[in-house]
């Protein structure tokens, strides 16, 4: 067992130069070419600068709303609810949040609620919604701001992003890039 | 078809067509023959060891080789505990997060040390970069660690009768810079383009878009996320792991990442097949192997894809699925597929939350991780896989009344005692924890985080997590308390170190015995028919030892379920 002592420390501290290291800062300098510079992928809008792909909270009825967070999209932490699918405490926050959701949207019916808005995302920080999402909202907006349905609809065709390649995953939007585009609709 | 299902299907295939040859590479590594990265590597790796004093060609006994892997590993666990402990003071520490306590620092490094990444802080306030750096490396050697196992297994399978079996240290450090080291470059720069963070800059203030104040956190994300796919780790750089949308930003860094997982279990199977020069045993095992994957991941995808009765009844539209815990640019199928993956390999990882998984998904993810040798982790799903072959040889010679041969060496009582305590020793770590759990429940039901036969579950998923060194968890348990930090360390020592010594130790015994050259009596231990022998093997010990128990959790939940 002796034997190996040394050996084990000397290769053991070798190795870590290496592997926690030099690999690290190699990717540290191709950083630098990456999006962001190794920030991730950042939006600058109207002098101020956004994560494109964490999420924000949006409780105000003149936005898209993004979806209900275990975190309260507070980005220093993450997490989902962890609870259970016939956890009686959580099915009645679903039903809350239902009940709560016709009453911002009184034009629109039940069955038109996709689940992605009454369910928590597994980060609390889910950057998307889904496209049922988006447009089931749109007859709120448009009475709040006076915009008509369709430039709405409009809007959010124009904002969605197609499965990778067109092939693969879900189609999806983000919605803080809708926002702002909706923002920047006059 | 749809395209959630096709991603699914190209991930798959991506895999496979990257495994043959990756394969083909490892066991040529594992031969010492010359590769393409020799006029690179070749002078580091013998400056690293003419510095420590090793001689890389020089040949242990398997005994010797199982020795220095535990020192080695021992020196790791010292190092992780005094860095964890003391990361207030240490450098590289932006958003001065605290150092880890006792019991906490000791789950931690147990469980990087042991491939398996449990987890019981959470990456954004419980862990310094130093922390996270070190813990990368340690995903490294652990991987390295378990695939130096497989290969004295390799070695020692190969036609002939051996005294040596290689060198631990030299397989070590070759598995390091010639297959994890290239793969996880390769791998970070793609995900850097996918917009995964990479920086040494502590939490960033943001403002929303409402005018909320914000804090992000980032790090060096990017170099951590590879070693965790490609090592079969798993350990997330941040708290909600791959769901975070800086650690997977999109579909895209979702199939990498996934490929990046299955890739060495995949490789490791293909290699064994080269090295041994018995290529068709290879693929009964590959294709035994990715039976009983599909039967786990195929409800999987379809039940969390159907979604949640129990909001369907609420009268919304519940096309999207179970999304619960789910991230929509994943969406559920994804999710679905992704939980078993990660369960079958010893990865634990997650997309999605488990905990908010459907019953029988969570029933799956159980079995697969209690079965533990689909695939399997680096190298470590060989070494398990290997104890149902030899389970499976003993057995059909029973049945056919011939003397139990595999690869050409008799199997006798000695394998035998051996294959059947590390087989049972799986279960007992399992059942007996869980128990324990349930017996004291003054430590334990404060941290449950759902009622009923679900807060059993958690309880009986976290300690088969930690028996099959997984790392996954049904998260809402609150297992940062000295209870589960203290007896999960110990479930997660014993369910890997054991798991390794068994299977070297009869690959070793068999290795010296002499040769027997194959004749008409011996037993074909290369086909289809032999492969069924050993998947209902896998599934009567499986299924028998850990029917009662998840008839307690998932099952009664399920049927309790409007």
């Amino acid at each position: 067992m002796k034997q190996f002592l040394w050996p084990s420390i000397k290769l053991t501290l070798l190795s870590l130069l290496l592997l926690s290291g030099v690999y690290t800062l190699i990717l540290l300098g191709v950083a630098q070419l990456a999006p962001g510079k190794g920030k991730g992928e950042l939006i600058a809008w109207k002098g101020k600068t956004y994560y494109a792909n964490i999420g924000q909270s949006f409780t105000d009825d003149r936005y898209f709303w993004s979806r209900p967070s275990a975190v309260g999209y507070n980005a220093s932490g993450s997490g989902g609810s962890n609870k259970g699918p016939n956890n009686p405490e959580y099915l009645q926050t679903v039903k809350d949040r239902i009940d709560s959701f016709l009453v911002h949207n009184p034009d629109i019916g039940r069955a038109q609620i996709p689940v992605d808005l009454v369910t928590a995302s597994g980060s609390g920080l889910d950057p998307d919604i889904s496209l049922q999402a988006a447009k089931v909202q749109a007859p709120r907006i448009a009475r709040l701001r006076g915009i008509p349905e369709t430039s709405l609809l409009a809007l959010i065709d124009k904002q969605t992003e197609q499965p990778l390649l067109g092939l693969f995953g879900p189609a999806k939007l983000n919605v803080l890039r809708l926002n702002m585009a909706l923002d920047n609709l006059k | 078809m749809n395209t959630e299902i096709l991603g699914i299907l190209a991930m798959f295939l991506i895999t496979l067509l990257l495994a043959l040859p990756l394969g083909k590479y490892i066991a040529r590594i594992y031969d010492g023959q010359r590769t393409f990265l020799d006029p690179v590597l070749g002078p580091v790796e013998r400056l690293f060891f003419r510095i420590s004093g090793i001689d890389p060609n020089e040949g242990w006994s398997w005994q010797k080789n199982l020795v220095a892997l535990l020192v080695i590993n021992g020196v790791w666990f010292l190092l992780g505990m005094f860095i964890l402990m003391n990361m207030n003071w240490l450098p590289l520490n932006p958003d001065h997060n605290p150092s880890q306590g006792a019991h906490l620092a000791f789950n931690t490094t147990i469980s990087f040390l042991v491939n398996c990444n449990l987890q019981h802080y959470s990456g954004e306030s419980g862990i310094s970069y130093l922390g996270q750096l070190y813990l990368m490396f340690l995903q490294f050697t652990t991987a390295a660690t378990g695939m130096a196992g497989a290969a004295l297994l390799f070695r020692a399978l190969r036609k002939g009768t051996h005294k040596t079996y290689g060198n631990f240290f030299s397989d070590y450090l070759k598995t390091c810079t010639r297959i994890l080291l290239p793969l996880c470059l390769v791998m970070g720069v793609m995900l850097l383009f996918c917009g995964t963070p990479m920086t040494m800059e502590g939490k960033q203030q943001m403002t929303g878009l409402q005018g909320d104040t914000l804090q992000v956190s980032t790090g060096p994300v990017a170099a951590f996320v590879p070693i965790k796919h490609l090592g079969t780790n798993g350990g997330g750089f941040f708290g909600a792991n791959s769901a975070h949308p800086l650690e997977n930003p999109g579909y895209g860094s979702n199939m990498i990442e996934m490929v990046a997982q299955m890739l060495i279990p995949f490789a490791m199977i293909f290699a064994f097949g080269i090295f041994i020069r018995r290529r068709r045993m290879a693929w009964v095992i590959f294709g035994v192997m990715t039976l009983g994957f599909l039967a786990l991941a195929v409800p999987n995808t379809y039940m969390e894809a159907k979604g949640n009765p129990a909001i369907a009844h609420m009268g919304i539209g519940n096309q999207l699925g179970n999304m619960e815990g789910k991230e929509v640019r994943l969406g559920a199928a994804a999710a679905g597929y992704w939980s078993i993956a990660t369960t079958v390999i010893s990865t634990g990882s997650i997309n999605s939350m488990h905990d908010s998984h459907m019953p029988l998904s969570g029933m799956n993810e159980l079995l697969a991780m209690m079965i533990n040798c689909f695939y399997g982790g680096c190298g470590v799903g060989i070494l398990n896989y290997f104890i149902f072959i030899i389970l499976a040889v003993f057995i059909s010679g029973l049945m056919v009344g011939r003397t139990p041969e595999f690869l050409g060496k008799k199997i006798e009582a000695r394998e035998m005692k051996i294959a059947m305590i590390i087989a049972l020793l799986h279960p007992l770590l399992i059942l007996a924890g869980t128990a324990l759990a349930a017996a004291f429940p003054q430590y334990t039901t404060g941290t449950l985080n759902n009622p009923g036969f679900h807060g059993f579950s958690e309880m009986l998923y976290e300690y088969t997590s930690s028996a099959a060194n997984n790392g996954s968890g049904f998260e809402g348990l609150g297992d940062n308390t000295p209870w589960w930090n203290i007896t999960t360390g110990f479930v997660l020592i014993l369910g890997r170190f054991l798991p390794i010594i068994g299977p070297v130790a009869i690959a070793g015994i068999l290795g010296s015995k002499k040769y027997i050259p194959e004749s008409a009596g011996t037993l074909q231990t290369d086909t289809p028919t032999f492969g069924f022998m050993t998947l209902a093997v896998i599934a009567i010990v499986a299924a028998l030892a850990f029917f009662p128990a998840l008839t307690l959790g998932p099952i009664a939940e399920f049927f309790s379920s409007k």
